[in-house]
């Protein structure tokens, strides 16, 4: 069971990574910041399976924390954006 | 008994790993932002939500289970506002928040 749960976690990781092109190619902001999104989320799956499979039961502690920041991070963004298009119109 | 759970945790884990590949492939060959968006919160609340299931039923204790929820919950409330926020940004036509 451990393997596997290190197997899906590997997955997860891996699959989020390949998201990220989507940081480069773009192309607007919005995709850049869901790319950052999805690989929150993914990260967190990552923590909660490695919590299982290695036994570290603190790392669920730091899913919760890696959820909680996510989200702030594209709430600081759209409010980033919402102001420097106010200051070009 | 301990196996069944077993399979099923290997089960939901798989379906949500697959939830996660079908996000990233969303994000990559959709069309639009607004499609984009709908594939990324595809992979935030069922490719979590799967995980989550299928290690709750190997969670030692009420505890333990718990707190798989508490993260699930909060990912499902972050997840729901963000998307409004950034389908907001999206839109050509709206005013800045």
């Amino acid at each position: 069971m451990a393997d596997f749960l290190l197997g899906a976690a590997g997955f997860v990781v891996a699959m989020v990574a390949v998201g990220l092109v989507r940081i480069l190619r773009g192309p607007s902001d919005a995709e850049r910041i869901m790319a950052a999104q999805l690989l929150g989320t993914g990260g967190v799956a990552a923590l909660l399976l490695l919590a299982k499979a290695m036994s570290v039961p603190a790392a669920v502690e730091v899913a919760l924390i890696l959820a909680l920041l996510a989200a702030l991070v594209t709430v600081a963004f759209v409010k980033g954006a919402g102001r420097s298009r106010g200051d070009r119109a | 008994m301990s196996l069944a759970l077993g399979l099923l945790t290997v089960l939901t884990v798989s379906a949500g790993a697959f939830f996660f590949m079908a996000g990233t492939v969303g994000l990559l060959r959709f069309p639009d932002t607004l499609s984009r968006l709908h594939a990324l919160s595809k992979a935030d609340n069922l490719g979590l939500g799967l995980v989550v299931l299928g290690l709750l039923l190997q969670a030692e204790g009420l505890l333990a289970g718990l707190k798989l929820v508490a993260v699930w919950f909060l990912a499902l409330l972050a997840g729901a506002t963000v998307a409004q926020l950034i389908a907001h940004t999206a839109r050509p036509g709206d005013p800045p928040m």
